[in-house]
């Protein structure tokens, strides 16, 4: 296919993702502000929030000081903000529009309608709108449109780069929120295993809609190395690191078989694969885990261009 | 001028193809009128398609108003136009390969040579390489407008890249859809065979280097342009590549795509782009949409390009006046469509008379398209008309005029119930290997009691046009 | 004649660029005047494209390079017998209509400077070839011969405004100034031998032909105001500059461009 299509196939399901993640970091946020805070007032909590996506400059920009009215309306309606939940689906839409022909009716209708829905969002006062239900339709809109590409689309490469947006920006996002919590929202090291930590970590787990699902597979006390485990090494989680990793690097994989050639993107994603198959939870508090998030952002970072040089580039030979 | 031909009825009496359409139209209710209406209505949103046509510009998210009433002709009336048609696009390809050749037309005095060679459309880069199979205009959108049972006149010529034929094709859709009853009781000639007719043409015309099943890719501008849909639709009618131009590049003689696996090579593109944003080496230097060292892979031989570059020359409205004399000229045939007849500004005899009876004519620029830069003269007011008195007078060149033809009307769906309206006819005439014409066309209709112009931009709509089978 | 020509075209490119094609016009024309013996063009690392002769009888050919390109290296090296035809191109096999040649390029825009120049120039001239030669002359003394005073875009109105140029000027001047009295006119682009004859000229070089009824396509050289001879090598033509270019090319990427060119043209001791 066109390298423009794969990438635009791409980019409609990173979009998508991190329209989700940008809802869900919207949850975190207005969560963690409900607590009393522990001496540092909600203030610098938004302001670690905007930090770790990416947008704080612009919205200091923008608005001066982190009013929670103002993040919600940046963060989420900003078009101003290129990651705003609002350019997402937009952006998503259009990348749709661009490749119709590649879709199936019911994926375009899926994004179409989040689009036309948006509109409409956008139209109705601030005031009525409340944050949970916002962000519920965000995710409401990430399953259908996943839902349709599932249910309808041709295995072909284009679901394959399909899916690899999805996985490569999800891998991503996960790692940067697990960053977020533990480097980010918890004010120092003498706060690990107090109540505000576990109250972050739930609160973190309810905004991935992993909360039910990390007790089935653990149960008890929550703690830092159970979470660090459940969303970076269990393969059961559905966001967990290894499996968007290994996601990647089905596709990936699913990629060469049909295209009767293996390149470093390959070698890169099942590298790092097997590298998470091989870590413990200790290793990663031995490195740290704000040093191995890094690293692994860095990594994933590596191989989302690598995939865009060997397939989304043109440049391919 | 108010006694119009009403393609229907005629002295009191329903014409023969439209028979069966009055029960239908009488027996349908207001309501359900309304209630199909609003369904054509959302299905082209759903569908998509929001462009305007020939290239009118605008809002792209705008919706050309359908009108349920087809346009109907019989057998006989379409075989007639099917030979005039066929035979003016043999007629202006025959013409675009002479001057871009030899010039025979204009040596033997048949057309003046500074209306071919100092044509804006002419394009010297492309004398001297003769495209396949010697065809330069591969779709061939003919303009029509019907006066009375057998009088048809062509309007004008579109030799580049006639647009609209998208509506052609969902109009039937969707009519057939609605109202599969109308298609079992009357026999109506299928269009749907234009894609693959489409696909047939441009395969036929592969460059000399493929020597294999070549690779057709149709060129567009993007996806902020405005007919982008009927790009992407017919791309995927076809089967064939969706591209812009920096999806290809030229290496060693050849255009390639950029794909997933690496270059693929393109055989024959159907642009959909200015000849002037086709190559930024050999036209306009800040072309962004342009491939550079396109015009040299094409004149070597390398990839096909439909239409080719340089087909515009025969389709501006200057030319349009010598087609019936390039169908004598170069097939030595009566030319069985007439043409509008037209006054030259350029001419001075013509220009005094232009001048003299500018309340009576329609008079348009040279190189004007969409309906705008014209003056009709009977819908006009004193201050219009001497507007354009003075714009004549600067600049004669630029205009040509015509008389204000008594375009036929056909019962069109208003606001009050059913009423005649104008209309005109688009056909697509295919010339490839062979020379094909689906049965049907783009029937534009004025929606303005009274209006003459067509125009998407002018309050103008769509109709589906149906040809009956014997 | 015999001249040997040793042409090389260096750009340089600050950063690597992404790929570059190239559109070649540096073939000896095949007329009267004019005959390659030996000729050959290069471009390092490049990949040979199509090449055809146009409806002008210009030969083309396409190159392009893989990125990343960092420097493009264009190089003519030949020899051409040549003999004097007194600037008519004779023999010369074309199929475009000289009326091709009468429409106005933005390089070649007709104002009112150029029309009046050129209506004065032709005034009392009786035949066409007349016509031609005043055109020549009166361009010649419009613009003085001044290295560096326009540049690559100037147009010819602009240049004629200036009243100094350089051989690019002149023939894109004279081309207007001919189109300007409903004379075909256009661009030619070459190579000029410099004797040691103290003649301000650089090797590659520009003049204009017009066409003239009766006689055909004839060339004038108002930088050196004289009709081309056998120390001209004409490559090819177009309505102005930009059109004959010998060398036409676009480099895909950010960086910027440093051209540099060195042409040799040496006779052969015969």
């Amino acid at each position: 296919m066109l390298s423009r299509t794969a990438e635009n196939l791409f980019w409609i399901a990173r979009y998508v993702e991190r329209a989700e993640t940008m809802a869900r970091l919207l949850e975190v946020g207005a969560r963690i502000a409900l607590m009393p805070s522990a001496g540092h007032g909600y203030r610098s909590e938004w302001e670690s929030l905007l930090q770790a996506s990416g947008t704080a400059e612009g919205f200091a920009a923008k608005y001066g000081d982190p009013v929670q009215r103002n993040i919600e309306s940046y963060l989420f309606f900003d078009r101003d903000n290129p990651s705003s939940v609002v350019s997402c689906i937009e952006r998503a839409r259009e990348n749709a529009r661009i490749v119709r022909t590649a879709l199936t009716a019911q994926v375009w209708d899926a994004l179409n309608m989040a689009f036309q829905e948006m509109r409409q969002l956008e139209r109705k006062p601030r005031s009525s709108l409340e944050l949970t239900d916002l962000t519920d339709w965000v995710n409401r809109t990430g399953a259908m449109v996943r839902g349709a590409i599932d249910a309808t689309l041709l295995r072909n490469d284009g679901y394959d780069f399909l899916n690899l947006g999805f996985a490569l920006e999800r891998a991503d996002n996960t790692a940067r929120m697990i960053d977020v919590k533990y480097y980010v929202l918890l004010p120092s090291v003498d706060f690990v295993g107090t109540g505000l930590d576990n109250y972050q970590w739930q609160t973190l787990l309810r905004a991935m809609s992993a909360q039910r699902a990390f007790h089935w597979a653990y149960g008890g006390e929550i703690t830092a190395a159970k979470i660090a485990h459940f969303l970076i090494l269990n393969r059961e989680s559905p966001r967990a690191l290894i499996t968007s990793t290994g996601a990647a690097m089905e596709h990936l994989d699913s990629l060469a078989r049909k295209y009767h050639k293996s390149g470093p993107a390959q070698m890169r994603a099942r590298a790092l694969v097997a590298e998470l198959a091989e870590t413990r939870v200790e290793d990663i508090f031995e490195e740290g885990l704000h040093e191995f998030l890094t690293r692994f952002i860095r990594d994933v970072g590596e191989l989302t261009d690598m995939v865009h040089t060997a397939y989304l580039s043109g440049d391919a030979r | 001028m108010t006694d119009y031909f009403n393609e229907m009825y005629d002295s009191g009496q329903v014409r023969a193809p439209y028979a069966r359409l009055e029960d239908w139209m009488r027996a349908m209710p207001a309501e359900l009128r309304q209630m199909k209406q609003a369904e054509a209505e959302a299905l082209f949103r759903r569908i998509g398609i929001t462009f305007a046509v020939y290239g009118e510009g605008g809002d792209p998210d705008r919706l050309i108003p359908f009108d349920m009433f087809p346009r109907v002709f019989t057998q006989n009336e379409w075989r007639r136009l099917e030979k005039g048609i066929k035979q003016r696009a043999r007629a202006l390809n025959a013409f675009l390969l002479d001057v871009y050749g030899r010039g025979e037309i204009v040596k033997a005095g048949k057309i003046p040579a500074r209306l071919v060679y100092q044509n804006e459309a002419f394009e010297r880069a492309v004398t001297g390489f003769t495209p396949p199979r010697g065809i330069y205009s591969h779709i061939v959108g003919i303009d029509l407008v019907r006066t009375g049972p057998e009088d048809f006149f062509v309007l004008e010529d579109n030799c580049r890249t006639p647009s609209g034929v998208s509506y052609m094709l969902e109009n039937r859709e969707i009519m057939m859809r609605m109202f599969p009853e109308l298609f079992r009781e009357n026999r109506i000639e299928p269009v749907d065979g234009y894609a693959d007719a489409l696909r047939r043409t441009l395969a036929s015309v592969a460059p000399a280097k493929c020597d294999r099943e070549p690779t057709i890719g149709i060129l567009t501008p993007g996806h902020f342009n405005s007919a982008y849909y009927e790009h992407s639709f017919l791309a995927d009618l076809m089967g064939v590549e969706l591209v812009e131009g920096a999806d290809l590049f030229v290496e060693g003689g050849f255009v390639w795509m950029r794909t997933t696996e690496g270059p693929r090579k393109l055989d024959v593109i159907y642009r959909r782009i200015d000849d002037a944003f086709l190559d930024p080496l050999c036209f306009r230097p800040d072309s962004m949409l342009g491939i550079p060292g396109l015009m040299d892979a094409y004149r070597s031989g390398g990839v096909s390009i439909c239409s080719a570059p340089g087909a515009g020359v025969a389709d501006d409205k200057a030319v349009y006046t010598f087609v019936p004399e390039m169908v004598r000229f170069y097939l030595g045939e009566e030319p069985i469509l007439q043409n509008v007849p037209t006054w030259q500004c350029a001419k001075a005899d013509d220009c005094k008379y232009v001048l003299e009876h500018l309340g009576e004519l329609v008079v348009k620029e040279v190189h004007g398209s969409g309906g705008y830069g014209m003056l009709v003269g009977p819908k006009s007011t004193k201050e219009q008309i001497e507007l354009f008195r003075l714009k004549i007078e600067e600049n004669p060149e630029n205009y040509i005029a015509q008389p204000t033809l008594a375009l036929s009307t056909t019962p069109t769906f208003v606001e009050e119930g059913i009423a005649p309206r104008h209309v005109d006819l688009r056909p697509y005439c295919l010339v490839g290997e062979k020379i094909e014409l689906v049965p049907g066309g783009l029937t534009r209709v004025a929606l303005t009691e009274g209006s003459l112009v067509v125009n998407s931009s002018q309050g103008g709509g769509v109709k589906d046009t149906w040809v009956l089978a014997e | 004649m015999i001249l040997t020509v040793d042409h090389v075209t260096t750009y340089q490119y600050d950063q690597p660029m992404r790929a570059a094609v190239q559109s070649l016009r540096l073939f000896p024309s095949r007329f009267d005047g004019q005959r390659a013996i030996t000729w050959e063009v290069a471009v390092e690392g490049g990949l040979r494209g199509g090449a055809f002769r146009d409806g002008a009888g210009d030969k083309v050919e396409g190159w392009s390079l893989r990125g990343p390109v960092s420097e493009v290296t264009v190089t003519v090296r030949g020899q051409v017998e040549t003999i004097d035809t007194a600037g008519v191109l004779r023999g010369h096999r074309e199929t475009v209509s000289p009326f091709a040649y009468l429409r106005e390029t933005a390089a070649t825009w007709i104002d009112e400077r150029v029309e009046a120049l050129a209506t004065e120039a032709v005034r009392g001239a009786e035949s066409g070839l007349d016509r031609a030669h005043a055109l020549a002359r009166a361009v010649a003394e419009a613009i003085a011969y001044v290295p560096g005073a326009t540049h690559a875009h100037t147009t010819a109105a602009e240049a004629l405004a200036q009243g100094e140029g350089v051989c690019q000027d002149h023939a894109q001047a004279l081309a207007a100034a001919a189109r300007a009295v409903g004379m075909p006119a256009r661009y030619v682009s070459g190579y000029l031998y410099a004797r040691d004859d103290g003649a301000p000229h650089e090797a590659a070089h520009a003049w204009a032909e017009i066409w003239v009824e009766g006689i055909g396509w004839i060339g004038f050289d108002p930088a050196n105001e004289c009709c081309p001879d056998d120390r001209y090598i004409r490559l090819g033509s177009g309505l102005d500059a930009r059109e004959a270019a010998p060398i036409k090319g676009i480099a895909q990427g950010l960086g910027e461009e440093r051209l540099d060119v060195s042409v040799a043209l040496e006779a052969v001791q015969q």
